[in-house]
């Protein structure tokens, strides 16, 4: 690596980057701020002159129940979609498939990134037909007489269902890196020492990936705060508002009913629900390490 | 040891058996005169829904519109990429560091959090309902990831190999692109493949940004197609997805098998 050149050399390379990212990403985060104070709408007066109204978005929001009922369900659907549902199958898979035949390793692995590729809006029609009333669910639920519309009957776990099938492969790939760079003599160690399966993966093997756990909880979270196509193709918040989480209620203030600011509002609300995730995340990193 | 071991292939194969499942009823019911919602052998084989989507006003447009997006967006997100990548690669510089913790910081961003101050920017900015805005806007949001995975691979090449050119008296960029670049080329064709796929699929954006139907890609027109149409064609539907997934499809696996699978996570995303 060379020594720092003058500032012609390393500028102008940087620079297209710098111009974009400040444009579309770090713009647009800072006018969250600003716009967020104000009354700016879609159309009307408060299009061309929005006007400072101070902390009134936010006292709409914190007071409004639908912004606290969504931020409870955005909330319940991070943590059992992808918390709990993608991070856990996605390690067991790693796990379980770790030592296991090529072709059973080949197959699993092939059906559950299939689902990771398609295009979200695909998974969302696959999944919508597999839960609808006449889907392959209740096709196969009717011979037990169980079938009925789990769009309508339970529309948060058909949504966290959704979201874990076509998550998980992301978990499972990361956790099949992290445990091939587990060195062996370590658990074979612990083998020779007598513990069993699951106390060599609790004792010897969690705690070597620990950092990988931890990176991966913060990525899967950040990214199913931002779900929306999956979830508005499945039930597009409905039945009842029962899916309704804060992506799809920004996307209706600031879209359908063009309250820019009060959608920005929301959007801010967003942006600090990840923050909080990610400061306890790392914060959980600190305290161990 | 014989029981645990059967019974974790037992729990392997039911979990590959429910994650086939939703899928099965792309495949049956796009070959099915009438295809239903529930996935079944098609009774009457049939290559008709297919052929009923190949026009241009259905499937022709949004497919080229995904692919003037998608393409525009990969090419526009890797040439800013490496230029961003050689000095933060190769120089010392005093913000290294943090602008490198930036850029990984950003590619955690939701970008649905951010869509309504960008709705508002583009407003400003005359925009809205512009494919080049649009495109030029998802290469921006690729760019973090692609800056970070074209500084690794650039890493990963000697630096010895320029010095000598920089002893002849080339200019970086010149040594960029005559020695860096031709040696990272499957490095840049994975990022461009990653960025292409990513906006192939990519449903908010273009929704949110774009007004004008014809203007619309893919992601957004079969979703119009499912709120039209998708009730009551199902076959269709189902043909349609299978259309809109080949491309990516099959850019995953050329990259799989480069790469032994799941784009090299373990670089990615270790901490």
């Amino acid at each position: 690596m060379r020594r720092a050149p003058r500032f012609g050399v390393w500028l102008p390379p940087l620079a297209p980057s710098i111009v974009l990212l400040g444009l579309f990403v770090a713009g647009p985060i800072l006018w969250c701020f600003y716009a967020s104070f104000t009354n700016s709408a879609l159309s009307g007066i408060a299009a061309r002159r929005p006007k400072f109204v101070g902390l009134d978005n936010f006292t709409t929001a914190f007071t409004s129940p639908d912004v606290a009922a969504s931020l409870w369900l955005t909330v319940v659907f991070v943590v059992l979609s992808a918390v709990v549902g993608q991070n856990s199958l996605g390690m067991m898979l790693a796990v379980f498939l770790q030592h296991r035949g090529k072709l059973l390793r080949g197959v699993v692995g092939t059906v559950v990134v299939a689902a990771w590729v398609l295009p979200e809006v695909v998974a969302a029609f696959a999944i919508y037909a597999f839960l609808n009333a006449q889907g392959t669910l209740n096709e196969v639920l009717g011979w037990f007489g169980l079938s009925q519309n789990w769009l309508y009957t339970a529309p948060m776990m058909a949504v966290v269902l959704a979201n874990i099938w076509r998550g998980t492969a992301f978990s499972m790939l990361v956790y099949q890196a992290a445990l091939s760079e587990v060195p062996s003599d370590l658990v074979e160690a612990a083998q020779v020492d007598g513990a069993g399966p699951v106390r060599r993966f609790w004792h010897v093997v969690l705690p070597v990936i620990r950092r990988t756990v931890v990176t991966n909880l913060m990525l899967i979270t950040l990214q199913t705060l931002g779900v929306f196509g999956l979830i508005y193709v499945l039930t597009a918040g409905g039945p009842d508002n029962k899916t309704r989480t804060l992506p799809l209620l920004m996307y209706e203030q600031a879209f359908k009913f063009g309250q820019i600011g009060y959608g920005t509002a929301i959007a801010l609300v967003l942006l600090v629900l990840g923050a909080v995730f990610s400061l306890v995340y790392i914060r959980s990193l600190k305290a161990e390490v | 040891m014989r029981g645990p071991r059967l019974v974790v292939n037992l729990v392997l194969l039911a979990v590959a058996v429910l994650f086939v499942a939703p899928l099965l009823w792309l495949l049956t019911a796009s070959f099915d005169t009438h295809g239903s919602l529930a996935a079944k052998v098609p009774g009457d084989f049939t290559l008709a829904n297919f052929g009923q989507i190949l026009n241009w006003e259905v499937g022709g447009r949004p497919l080229v519109n995904g692919l003037l997006i998608s393409g525009g967006t990969a090419i526009i997100a890797v040439i800013v990429a490496v230029l961003a990548a050689y000095p933060l690669s190769r120089f010392q510089l005093r913000f290294r560091r943090p602008f490198l913790y930036t850029v990984l910081f950003t590619t955690g961003l939701p970008v649905t959090a951010i869509m309504v101050p960008v709705y508002g920017l583009f407003v400003r900015l005359s925009l809205v309902d512009s494919l080049w805005g649009t495109t030029v806007f998802l290469a921006a949001t690729a760019l973090p990831m692609a800056i970070w995975m074209c500084k690794n691979f650039m890493d990963g090449i000697p630096v010895s190999l320029e010095e000598a050119a920089w002893v002849d008296g080339a200019s970086s960029l010149q040594a960029l692109r005559s020695i860096v670049l031709p040696l990272m080329a499957p490095g840049v064709a994975v990022v461009g493949i990653f960025t292409f796929i990513t906006a192939w699929g990519n449903f908010f954006v273009p929704f949110v940004l774009l007004l004008d139907p014809d203007k619309m890609p893919a992601s957004v027109g079969i979703f119009s197609f499912f709120g039209q149409n998708g009730l009551v064609a199902y076959g269709q539907l189902a043909a349609y997805s299978i259309l809109y997934t080949a491309p990516v499809l099959a850019l995953y696996l050329v990259v799989s098998r480069w790469l032994g699978g799941g784009f090299s996570m373990a670089g990615a995303v270790k901490a």
